[in-house]
């Protein structure tokens, strides 16, 4: 094992396959990272439920582990609570908005009845990461990968990606 | 950038994606999982507390989960026939993403499946993947015959036009968020935390439909004429998603299901608004009565819809890649 690092500081170095400017930690999908003798247990949760990276993300951080000393690592996932674009640091959001991809604004609130229907557009529009204008478009909920959706900026004209509030 | 640099950065993009880490050994091995996703093949529950709260009958809870984990997969499978069809690329991705998130609601419903029952889905079936290294999640995937899927009719129909893609998409979302809603109350925690995440994304899911209904309801007289068209084709398959089955009802009467009689009031209310958007009339169209999906009974679209996603899996069952 190498001294003075522990399992918790090289977990939260692995990055995300898909957003591979944010960390784990950063998306805040490292739930947990526990030793217990010479064992590691690392506790992720997906973004979403078909993420197809979960399985890149375990291989990264059991490689991370063992290149660090911690030859006994185990990746558990938790599916309990579910995962919000509100557990994205705040470092993460800054990362996110450098590299172009607006990032999420607080995740709607639970509600008790029925979820209300959205027909229309968002009477709060997704700022630009480019030029920070408000006067941006929807043109899909699904982007490249599941988290992301597909906007337009109609006072700049560049496309831009944002990660979907859940 | 020439286009030799291009292509060393591809080549090397393990190397560049961990370049914010300051490790100096990365010699155990390529890091080529950032192109290929792996095998997927591992169990999407792994780690996760399984057992069945003490008086749940163990054998519902497996029935039921594959009625809500067959709904998922057979509806992801008809989503995903729209890859290279649909109208526009955002629509294909979008349809797509849908398929993933219900394909992954599969996966994690038929590991609760597998793991609340270990004998499988039936002995005379699952003799095949019992025998072997199958993962609980495809044996029920690809080793069931058709009267074993416990999907509504609605998802495994033949695939229409985008205007029937809509309806149908529409409907099994707006139906499939009140019952995950009131599942994420689930006694079983196993289903409580898979419908929690589903709610997340179905509500996208629906939203997405509902708007492209507006547009095709309200937008030319060929729109408006196809959106109807496919109310008329889908209208009938409704009624079976409210009637439930015997394992349904004794689940929710212990807290650990729901009983789809109880979803119709929201269903209607939410599809009411979003047809006097769109400028559409729920159609006057008999009801297909009888026994369902829920208990075995399908359509004749499911026949061959099973031999395209099976026909890989029974060809070797063994294989790996």
């Amino acid at each position: 094992m190498t001294a003075g690092v522990t399992a918790r500081a090289v977990a939260e170095t692995v990055t995300d396959p898909e957003l591979p400017m944010l960390t784990l930690a950063d998306l805040g999908v490292l739930r947990e990272v526990a030793e217990d003798g010479g064992t590691v247990t690392v506790s992720i949760t997906p973004t979403y439920t078909g993420c197809p990276a979960m399985d890149t993300m375990r291989d990264d951080l059991v490689r991370a582990l063992h290149r660090a000393g911690f030859p006994d690592a185990e990746v558990r996932i938790v599916l309990q609570p579910a995962w919000s674009t509100d557990w994205i640091s705040a470092a993460g959001r800054r990362k996110l908005a450098a590299a172009g991809i607006a990032p999420p604004r607080g995740a709607p609130r639970p509600v008790t009845g029925p979820i209300p229907l959205v027909l229309g557009p968002s009477p709060d529009p997704v700022r630009c990461p480019h030029c920070g204008s408000g006067r941006t478009r929807l043109v899909s909920y699904f982007g490249a990968t599941a988290c992301r959706s597909l906007h337009r900026c109609e006072a700049c004209r560049e496309p831009f990606e944002h990660v979907k509030e859940i | 950038m020439s286009f030799d640099n291009a292509y060393e950065a591809l080549s090397d993009s393990s190397d560049s994606s961990a370049g914010t880490e300051d490790n100096d050994g990365p010699n155990d091995g390529p890091n080529d999982g950032h192109w290929a996703f792996g095998t997927g093949f591992t169990d999407p529950l792994a780690g996760v507390d399984t057992t069945v709260p003490a008086d749940v009958d163990a054998a519902d809870l497996a029935l039921y989960s594959l009625m809500l984990g067959d709904d998922a997969l057979i509806m992801s499978h008809r989503l995903q026939e729209w890859c290279a069809s649909a109208p526009e690329l955002e629509d294909e991705v979008a349809l797509a993403n849908i398929a993933l998130d219900l394909l992954g609601q599969a996966r994690l419903l038929l590991s609760r499946a597998a793991a609340a029952d270990g004998r499988g889905p039936g002995e005379a079936s699952s003799v095949r993947g019992e025998a072997s290294s199958v993962p609980g999640e495809d044996r029920y995937a690809f080793f069931r015959a058709e009267h074993e899927f416990r999907n509504v009719r609605l998802a495994e129909l033949e695939r229409g036009d985008f205007g029937e893609l809509t309806v149908r998409l529409l409907v099994f979302a707006t139906w499939r968020l009140a019952l995950l809603r009131r599942l994420a109350a689930s006694r079983d925690p196993v289903l409580a935390a898979i419908a929690a995440k589903g709610v997340k994304e179905v509500t996208y899911h629906r939203d997405y439909a509902a708007q492209w209904l507006v547009r095709l309801g309200d937008g030319t007289e060929f729109s408006h004429e196809r959106a109807a068209a496919g109310l008329a084709a889908v209208w009938p398959y409704v009624a079976e998603l409210f009637r439930g089955h015997d394992v349904e009802r004794r689940l929710a009467a212990v807290g650990a299901g729901v009983d789809p009689a109880e979803l119709r009031d929201e269903f209607d209310e939410v599809l009411g608004q979003v047809l006097a958007a769109a400028m559409l009339d729920a159609p006057e169209v008999p009801v297909q009565a009888g026994a369902g999906g829920r208990d075995g009974v399908h359509t004749g679209a499911m026949g061959s819809l099973l031999a395209e996603l099976q026909s890989v899996a029974r060809a070797d069952p063994e294989a790996t890649w």
